[in-house]
């Protein structure tokens, strides 16, 4: 049954200085554990099949990968409805190992802010330093982004993947529409 | 008069006039003027009116450091008040006018407080208006507010839009005049990531104006042979139109950059406020030329001597025909020969020193056929609204006129300061420079950052340089060591050689003539914009002012908009004197952040209109914004108070909510309530912690009602806690409590028993829930089709997982309004359908939405306590007589200890009761019962208060909840409740469960 | 504005992705602890002009807590520490020696 929404139904707004698009349905899990442990590495690396990422870094693909929360978390993607199978799978995998799994497809959101002018955008609303040999591809940012919490990668060159809370979903996309208007390049970068 | 010249004015482009209005007379500029360029150019002297005694102000420098010329600028949601004329950049259209006079510029009735001016010294509204007190309020504020204040507050809606900007560099600099150019490039070529900014639109600072050569060119040719090849660095950003605002702690500068002021009908921004990170600062912001404190300095025409060479060289404007220059030092000689260059007549140089030989820039003016006289100064300045000429005394005198010269413009220097603004905000020292009568930076005093080392160096004339070979050779190394401390090593290039003139030493003059008598000194003006004179420096010493942060505040000398910039250390200078010490002595008043003002908008940036603050939105939020939803804040929440129907009150809307809940069928969307797994070993020993109740008890598949409580003892959260499995369980929280009891969970497992085998996820916004509540509540469910909800598969406190109208659903049967309830969650995705569906098989069973304010009524009409309307922060659970949630049966849980404290057994804490009052009517929520007798403050004795009170649909009566003194032993009793209305409430003491106390109604 | 290095996930971030949390290295005191214990515990703070431990949640980053050794004039950071100790590390205190000798907080020097 297709009953279920993203928080903006797939929004997109290219009327500024970039592109602002919700990707829609990424199914995202939650897998706290200890991250030095071989057994959590493998049932992560599994089910998102990408290898595993470093501190503070996310190896992801188009909609799989794995993403550096903090030393006993990671946040696995994967697509929207292998997520029941792939939390059994890592759940069957982890049988008396010390972690939780847990499905989060649903409680956040997810942007692409992209164009020439994404790293000028997000410089705007996060304290990063987002220079292009200081933020580089790979690297998982977790920070604040003007007044809630928000996480991002480069998903590709000037592509920025941005995750944040299901809630305020509406206040970041209308954040980066407001950082993205006429006329308000920086050129800093 | 001032007038435009037919030469010079290397700023502007003479090919382009631009039309503007002052005071709603059209006058014409061109571009590249400043509007204080532009006013000169139109005879325009005369710009504003001081703010206490409302004397005549004419345009004084050229920069930021402007006190007078003030105005209004724009109008509407463009409106701004207290912009200077002389950083306004001139733009077709412009709209100014001026400030604080009444009813005009030319005539202003507020002047007659300059006559009083004797009656009126610093003080004077200290200790006029103390007396009588009634007064103040009545008579002396009012008047005082209408006299007061320069410039009105914007009225309209700002149409402009602003930003931030998050930027970060290795070496950063504030300033782009010849030492900030020198020291961007010399720190660039070292490899460091450089960002340079200029206040203004212009690079090369005064150099250009002041002449020189560096490397065998002229200053300005090499200015812009700077620019182009900084500009083509990769790793160099320039900005002009940027201000340095503020320096910070560990690197942080606030930039502020005016991206439309001088383009109002640009996209974009208007200002940009960049938050910097550098990881070495300098500042090149220069230096600023004091006043001279004579008799009437503050008369329109008399103007620093390095702004009347700036209006001439840089934009062809020359503030009067004859102007006669007043000095202490060599510097004003560069303006003598500037107007004399420009065809412009200086009858007479007064230079206080008394000099064996004469240097080579009084050679110079001497050899153009200037009169110098030596020794000598100006007495007073003759004229009112505009000067007519100064009357010649010597300087060592008490001003015994000599002579008196005819001008109608006097170019004022006495001696230069560097800005050392930037370098003290966070805490750089300064030293006292007597050879220069100046404070400069004390380099081994520096602010240091998070490694304890400096990180904030100045350079050129900010470091106290003032000739062209020292500047050069000072912002060169200075670049090269901001570069080495942050990681870039390189062979410095040897700096370029500049020459400069050789200056003969300046001599302080802090009062002219050296003897001024009382009437002299009564005229000499320190704070030109609001009017503290020498005399009243002197009469704070007197009264006792010595310190200089209250002789600042009992004069206002540097509290106004320009914060002293001019004349701060005139008026130390003064204070010293007068307190007989020497002003290293004295000191300086704090220099605070920002250098001028920035807008509010910039400091705002983009948080304004939708996104001012972020609304927190469940899946439902736009079906509850459609269907009439009152919005409530919780948190950042947004929870419908109510769905008001056409032709309801609120008030209706939450009767009828009400009311439909106890006869029929009530949603509610419950998804802010937080979610939070615990899972792990150790997850029930953790939450028997955590709680008050023991938990590790509770079986898989049963919910329980659970506190929490602080170390402290105090109720912080409650909720219903369901156990998933062994070791998982799902804490409920409160709305507000989600990212706080997480918080508080994560805390206690990572830093006191962080041996324990624990995870916890904050999975609130994972779900969409929803409370399907009232007698008809299983009917829907039932319709819906799917899982087996009756009582006996899924009793009171029990949960399970199942299916809905074909969704995966997980329904609690917990109940907070004493119905029969569930509360279904469903996946957020999901929520909105969900959603739908039951109110499509509610249609037949009348179903209707409730808000907030209906549940509140609901709860409270079953006595259920509410974190935040029961508790404050000082309440514990046994106030509110939930003793049965307290385990009795665990060694420690967290506020256990606490809650044992002697102020927390004491018999005489307020308890919870019911209140009803006598006739019906509703109680003030928060009203104070009062006792018999009289506290030590002669206040009434108080016994209890309200937390909670309604107005019940279903018991057609007001109900509450308080907290009282011996209240459970107290029933039946009749306590008074005054009102701020003047009326008392008197209400019985009864049970807090107002309704269905046997539960009947929940348990079927 | 400070700069902190989170010791958890190595990012070294401004002040606003931080939140302070009070003192560090208290000993908690729970039921059967003298009423001096407990008031100390409770209520008892370190307010010194110098050397002081605090703890710092990475709040906005990877949530994880830790401690700062930090100097409250100057803001000097001698260091970031894990979370799950018991008193500062040998090299935070080393730390602190060199750069103010002489310093004493509570029981350490």
């Amino acid at each position: 049954m297709s009953k279920a929404v993203s928080a903006l139904n797939g929004a997109t707004w290219s009327d500024g200085i970039a592109t602002i698009s919700e990707v829609t349905l990424q199914g995202m899990i939650t897998l706290r554990g200890d991250l030095s442990d071989p057994a959590i590495r493998s049932a992560a690396t599994g089910v998102a099949a990408v290898d595993m990422p470093d501190q503070g870094q996310a190896q992801c693909t188009d909609d799989r990968g794995l993403c550096w929360m903090s030393p006993d978390e990671l946040l696995v993607l994967c697509p929207y409805d292998e997520v029941a199978a792939n939390i059994e799978k890592m759940q069957t995998a982890l049988k008396g190992i010390h972690s939780l799994c847990f499905n989060v497809s649903d409680a956040r959101a997810v942007f692409d802010l992209s164009g020439p002018n994404a790293r000028d955008v997000l410089a705007k609303l996060v304290p990063v330093d987002l220079a292009p040999e200081r933020f580089t591809k790979g690297m998982f940012r977790r920070t604040r982004m003007a007044q809630v919490p928000a996480a991002f990668w480069l998903h590709d060159t000037d592509h920025f993947r941005i995750i944040c809370f299901r809630s305020q979903a509406q206040y970041v996309y209308d954040l980066l529409k407001t950082a993205s208007a006429c006329g308000s390049t920086v050129s800093y970068f | 008069m001032s007038t435009r010249l037919a030469t010079g004015g290397r700023l502007l482009n003479k090919e382009k006039a631009v039309r503007f209005t002052f005071n709603g007379q059209h006058m014409r500029g061109f571009e590249g003027d400043t509007l204080a360029s532009a006013l000169l150019a139109n005879d325009q002297m005369l710009v504003g009116r001081s703010f206490k005694y409302h004397r005549p102000r004419g345009i004084v420098a050229a920069g930021a450091e402007e006190p007078n010329a003030l105005v209004n600028l724009g109008v509407e949601g463009k409106f701004e008040p207290n912009q200077r004329a002389t950083t306004t950049e001139l733009f077709e259209g412009l709209l100014a006018t001026s400030q604080n006079h009444w009813p005009s510029l030319e005539f202003d009735v507020g002047a007659i407080n300059a006559k009083l001016s004797r009656f009126m010294p610093a003080g004077f509204y200290y200790k006029m208006f103390i007396h009588p007190r009634p007064l103040w309020k009545h008579v002396y504020e009012p008047f005082i507010r209408q006299a007061a204040g320069l410039g009105q507050a914007p009225k309209g809606r700002d149409a402009d839009t602003y930003e931030h900007f998050h930027a970060f560099c290795d070496v950063l600099v504030i300033g782009g005049g010849i030492a900030g150019l020198l020291a961007a490039r010399s720190a660039a070529q070292a490899g460091a990531r450089v960002l340079i900014l200029e206040q203004t639109a212009h690079w090369g600072g005064r150099a250009p104006v002041d002449g020189g050569e560096v490397d065998g060119k002229p200053v300005d040719k090499i200015v812009d042979e700077l620019v182009s090849e900084l500009a083509d660095m990769a790793n160099v950003t320039m900005r002009t139109r940027t201000m340095g605002a503020g320096l910070y702690d560990h690197g942080y500068v606030l930039g502020y950059e005016r991206l439309t002021d001088h383009a109002p009908e640009t996209d974009g921004p208007r200002h940009r406020l960049w938050r910097i990170r550098a990881g070495h600062i300098i500042t090149a912001t220069g230096a600023i030329e004091r006043p001279l404190s004579f008799a009437g300095n503050d008369i329109p025409g008399v103007m620093l001597a390095s702004a009347v060479r700036d209006y001439v060289v840089n934009y062809g404007v020359s503030a009067g025909d004859r102007t006669v220059i007043v000095t202490n030092n060599d510097d004003a000689y560069r303006t003598a020969t500037a107007l004399k260059a420009a065809g412009l007549d200086v009858p007479v140089i007064l230079d206080a020193r008394v000099l064996p030989v004469d240097s080579p820039l009084m050679a110079e003016a001497k050899a153009a056929g200037i009169r110098v006289m030596m020794g000598h100064g100006v007495a007073k300045v003759l004229g009112g609204k505009r000067v007519t000429g100064v009357a010649v005394c010597a300087q060592a005198g008490e001003g015994a006129v000599l002579e008196e010269i005819a001008c109608d413009a006097v170019a004022m220097s006495g001696g230069w300061s560097p800005v050392v603004h930037l370098w003290s905000h966070c805490g750089g020292k300064l030293l006292w420079d007597s050879d220069f009568a100046m404070f400069r930076p004390d380099v081994d005093k520096a602010p240091t950052g998070a490694d304890g080392s400096p990180f904030v160096s100045c350079a050129g004339a900010a470091n106290g340089h003032f000739g062209l070979t020292e500047i050069v050779g000072d912002a060169h190394a200075m670049g090269h060591a901001a570069a080495r401390a942050t990681g870039h090593e390189a062979i410095p290039k040897p700096a370029p050689d500049a020459a400069s003139t050789e200056e003969a030493p300046m001599a302080p003059v802090w009062l002219m003539p050296q003897a001024a008598g009382t009437a002299l000194r009564g005229k000499a003006w320190l704070d030109y914009q609001n009017d503290v004179k020498v005399s009243d420096v002197q009469l704070a010493a007197q009264e006792g002012f010595e310190s200089v942060e209250h002789a600042k505040r009992y004069t206002t000398l540097g509290m106004a908009t320009d914060q002293g910039k001019l004349s701060n250390i005139n008026g130390l200078a003064i204070l010293s004197d007068a307190l007989n010490q020497p002003i290293p002595q004295t000191g300086t008043t704090t220099f605070r952040p920002p250098y001028t003002p920035i807008s509010m908008g910039a400091i705002a940036g983009e948080a304004r209109g939708k996104v001012f603050q972020p609304v927190r939105q469940t899946p439902m939020h736009a079906w509850h914004h459609e269907n009439g939803a009152n919005w409530e804040p919780v948190g950042h929440w947004r929870r419908p108070y109510a769905y008001v129907r056409s032709g309801e009150t609120v008030h209706d809307a939450v009767m009828r909510e009400t009311r439909n809940v106890r006869e029929n069928l009530g949603l509610l969307d419950a998804s802010t309530l937080g979610k939070l797994v615990v899972k792990g070993p150790d997850a029930g020993k953790f939450l028997d912690l955590l709680y008050t109740n023991m938990m590790s008890t509770l079986k898989p598949g049963k919910c329980r009602y659970g506190l929490m409580c602080s170390e402290n003892g105090f109720l912080i959260d409650d909720g219903v806690v369901a156990r998933i499995d062994e070791d998982t369980f799902l804490c409920h929280t409160t709305t507000g409590g989600a990212e706080r009891i997480h918080q508080h969970m994560e805390e206690w497992l990572q830093t006191e028993w962080w041996d324990m085998k624990v995870y916890v996820a904050n999975v609130t916004e994972q779900y969409a829930q929803i409370a399907v509540v009232g007698p008809k509540a299983r009917k829907a469910l039932e319709a819906l089709g799917g899982m087996d909800v009756s009582a006996e598969a899924l009793g009171f406190m029990e949960w399970a997982d199942g299916t809905l109208g074909g969704f995966d659903v997980r329904a609690y049967r917990i109940s907070f309004s004493g119905e029969l309830s569930y509360e279904i969650a469903v996946k957020a995705s999901e929520g909105q359908a969900f959603w739908d569906a039951l109110m499509t098989v509610g249609d037949a069973l009348g179903v209707m939405p409730y808000g907030t304010e209906a549940l509140h009524i609901l709860r409270a009409e079953k006595g259920f306590i509410m974190i935040g309307d029961e508790t404050d922060g000082t309440v514990i659970p046994q106030d509110l007589g939930l003793h049965w949630a307290l385990s009795k049966k665990k060694d420690d849980y967290l506020g256990k200890r606490a809650q044992e404290r002697t102020h927390m057994i004491d018999p005489e804490r307020w308890q919870l009761v019911g209140l009803e009052t006598v006739d019906g009517s509703v109680l003030p929520d928060g009203a104070y019962a009062v006792a018999a007798g009289t506290n030590e403050n002669g206040q009434r004795n108080m016994q209890g208060r309200v937390t909670s009170s309604y107005h019940s649909p279903n018991l057609n009566r007001g109900i509450a909840m308080g907290l009282v003194l011996h209240g459970p032993d107290r029933m039946g009793e009749v306590i008074d409740f005054p009102g701020t209305d003047g009326t008392t409430y008197t209400a019985k003491i009864v049970s807090p469960v107002f309704f269905d106390p046997e539960g009947e109604k929940q348990n079927v | 504005m400070l700069m902190l290095t989170c010791p958890v996930c190595g990012v070294t971030a401004e002040e606003t992705e931080f939140h302070a949390g009070g003192e560090a290295h208290l000993t908690r005191f729970g039921p059967g602890s003298s009423d001096d214990d407990f008031e100390t515990y409770l209520f008892m703070r370190e307010n010194p002009k110098g050397v002081h431990f605090e703890r710092w949640r990475h709040v906005y980053g990877c949530g994880k807590w830790f401690h700062a050794a930090r100097c409250t004039t100057t803001l000097e950071v001698f260091g970031t520490y894990s979370a799950q100790v018991t008193e500062p590390p040998k090299e935070i205190l080393d730390a602190i020696s060199e750069k103010r000798p002489g310093w004493t907080w509570r029981d350490l020097a």
